[in-house]
């Protein structure tokens, strides 16, 4: 995707479950003052009121590709609406994806990595989650499909913060860090973010994919010294590192982080990283990684969405930068102790 | 389809670019068809233009909005739109209305009848109007990716994910299904009413034989195929989605199955846009990096009609006679190549 990356048409993908605030959003990004066209995707059926010139109703038809992988999905009325939307190019300038609350943002996604007319005129974004600080915790035990949201979001919009207290607060934050500890997360009353928080995050270019740290808000020193445990040693699980903030281990859906400052071999690591997302790709999530390959000055990046991977060499490593190699897979159950096996095998020794 | 060999370098390739009319248009094109003598470039969006022999342009307005599928039977253009809107244009330029969806949800496929009976889609619903006869709707399971009349009957063939619906219209509950697992997009019927193509989303053909719904499967393309067009008579699809033109044999009474498709004029690029002559067996095929050739189905000869170096050919039509070639790339710079 990086390729002539900037002369196609970034795509948001706003997810969240029922009354979390997208359409607060959603109308928040319209009315702003930015000069910009959007071409808005939602789903027909949904909250109506949303103040824009290109509406498109879409039916949220997830199609099974015919290509053998079961989890790989798409959605079918994307691919046609994408198509209609390209014989109006030049009239708008991004396009954002509403989804319902109930929707695995999945298929969404993966129409962006295996559509090859898709592809060629536009570029997911990034994929943005509005969470309720009120009723999230709640949701995340009774419905899996907040868990999704939670598990895949680059940005999460945690929204409705003036409804609850401190504490309550710290606990639904611990509770999507339990989660995901990636994505950017941003405390909001009726979605008051600034857009460029939201917008032309970039997280799937893989030019951009430059950091693959947790994103902790609570202070910069944290930063520092989380970065600094990480030179000793490897494969420290972001757990460990709670440092006075609180941490879930959420049971069903993890994040789990790879680390080593040990070169990789290429010829083990890419046949290891293919076979298992195509063996746990059901599993896996999201997926990104740098690598530092043995006997190669460039860095390698990769990401991924599911049992779709999709990487690059990136840029030589900078004088002085310690080669290291980071993978970070976020997913449900994930067969922790057997991917930490498999890619201690890929270190050269 | 194992694989595409391309034949070794023919020395020099027959050149008629010097008597193409060159057409600009000033809009993106995504088809071209022929009303009585003018040519009739469909717009990306709003318009569209007749061309006549001398290359004088004409714009006609037909929609507010994206126009998303257009079919012309040679006596009028039926166009459906992001405004929801089934709009005629006659030879004349003529615009009527025809149908409009109450709720101006995209029109996102269009049909036509040689009897004269017409048929848009719009989300899962397709509607068919014939003649004096209200208009007549049908569900499908899923979004309708394309329309076909069968040339004999009012039957619609309706393409959708797995699988197509046969529907005849001015029968009750007369719908058939013809699953295969897939997303369908395009739709045909063999001008002899014996084969059903769709085109895949995945890149692949899919058919059927009606008699009996034998399945035939067509694969191999390195791309999507996004047009099909039957030579004069029916006894081959020639296809893009390949750097050269797949045509598949459907002369006998099996079809393709289990023969190899022939592959003619094979280019360092992708083919686009694939026209039959509808009398002779020659074809028109545009490709990706603007080329324009004829090509004889008998031996693959080539002619060259438009050369390299521009957007991809979107568009490519043959007048009733054959006597009028007309062409155009995506950002509307086109000709017109008389025979």
């Amino acid at each position: 995707m990086s390729e002539a990356t900037s002369q196609k048409i970034p795509v948001t993908v706003l997810t969240g479950y029922l009354g979390a605030g997208k359409t607060t959003l959603l109308n928040r990004i319209l009315s702003e003052n930015h000069g910009k066209k959007y071409a808005v995707i939602v789903n027909e059926f949904g909250e109506i009121g949303i103040d824009n010139d290109l509406i498109i109703g879409a039916d949220e038809e997830v199609f099974e590709m015919n290509n053998g992988c079961i989890c790989c999905t798409v959605r079918g009325d994307l691919v046609r609406i994408m198509d209609g939307l390209m014989k109006r190019k030049g009239k708008f300038d991004a396009i954002i994806v509403e989804t319902t609350g109930l929707a695995d943002p999945a298929p969404v996604a993966q129409t962006f990595f295996v559509d090859e007319d898709v592809q060629k005129n536009a570029r997911l974004d990034a994929v943005v989650t509005v969470a309720d600080a009120k009723w999230l915790s709640d949701r995340l035990k009774d419905a899996p499909e907040a868990k999704n949201q939670i598990a895949f979001a680059d940005v999460i919009v945690l929204n409705k913060t003036d409804l609850v207290n401190k504490g309550e607060l710290a606990e639904v934050e611990a509770r999507i860090r339990g989660i995901n500890p990636y994505a950017k997360l941003h405390r909001t009353e009726r979605c008051s973010v600034a857009l460029a928080d939201v917008l032309d995050r970039g997280a799937f270019d893989l030019d951009r994919i430059l950091d693959i740290e947790p994103d902790f808000l609570e202070a910069d020193d944290h930063d520092h010294d989380h970065d600094h445990h990480h030179h000793h040693g490897h494969d420290h699980h972001h757990h460990d590192h709670g440092h006075g903030l609180k941490h879930y281990h959420d049971e069903e859906m993890q994040s789990l982080s790879l680390k080593t400052d040990k070169p990789l071999d290429p010829n083990v690591f890419m046949p290891w990283l293919q076979n298992l997302v195509q063996v746990e790709g059901g599993k896996i999530l999201r997926s990104k990684g740098i690598l530092a390959f043995h006997d190669d000055d460039d860095r390698y990046v990769f990401q991924g969405v599911h049992m779709m991977l999709e990487g690059n060499h990136q840029r030589k490593w900078k004088e002085g930068e310690p080669r290291e190699s980071r993978l970070v897979f976020i997913g449900r159950e994930l067969p922790e102790e057997a991917i930490r096996k498999g890619f201690e095998s890929c270190i050269v020794s | 389809m194992k694989e595409f060999t391309p034949p070794p370098d023919s020395a020099s390739i027959v050149s008629v670019t010097d008597r193409v009319k060159p057409v600009a248009l000033g809009m993106p094109v995504t088809s071209v068809h022929f009303l009585g003598p003018r040519a009739v470039f469909v717009g990306g969006e709003e318009n569209v233009a007749f061309v006549d022999g001398k290359g004088e342009t004409a714009t006609v307005a037909v929609h507010g909005g994206g126009i998303l599928s257009a079919a012309s039977d040679g006596k009028r253009l039926v166009t459906g739109g992001d405004d929801g809107k089934v709009v005629s244009l006659d030879a004349k330029g003529e615009v009527t209305l025809l149908a409009t969806d109450p709720k101006r949800r995209w029109i996102d496929a269009v049909a036509l009848h040689a009897d004269g009976a017409f048929a848009w889609s719009a989300g899962k619903t397709a509607t068919v109007k014939s003649g004096k006869a209200e208009e007549k709707s049908i569900e499908a399971p899923s979004t309708v990716g394309g329309l076909a009349f069968a040339p004999k009957g009012l039957r619609l063939a309706i393409a959708h994910y797995n699988g197509v619906t046969l529907w005849f219209p001015n029968m009750a509950g007369s719908a058939e299904f013809l699953p295969w697992a897939g997303s369908h997009h395009g739709v045909t019927f063999s001008p002899d009413n014996k084969f059903l193509v769709t085109a895949m989303h995945e890149p692949a053909l899919h058919g059927w034989r009606l008699a009996d719904n034998r399945h035939m499967r067509m694969t191999g393309y390195p791309g999507r195929v996004r047009s099909m067009s039957w030579s004069a008579g029916g006894k081959g699809l020639a296809t893009s989605g390949a750097d050269t033109v797949i045509i598949w044999p459907f002369g006998s009474k099996d079809g393709p199955m289990g023969k190899e498709p022939a592959m003619l004029a094979p280019l360092q690029a992708r083919v686009s846009v694939v026209a039959c002559h509808p009398k002779n067996d020659i074809l028109a095929a545009g490709y990706s990096d603007g080329t324009v050739l004829m090509v004889r189905l008998e031996d693959g000869a080539e002619i060259l009609v438009r050369r390299n170096g521009t957007p991809a050919v979107a568009a490519l039509g043959w007048n009733a006679k054959g006597t009028l070639l007309a062409f155009a790339d995506e950002n509307g710079d086109g000709g017109l190549l008389e025979l």
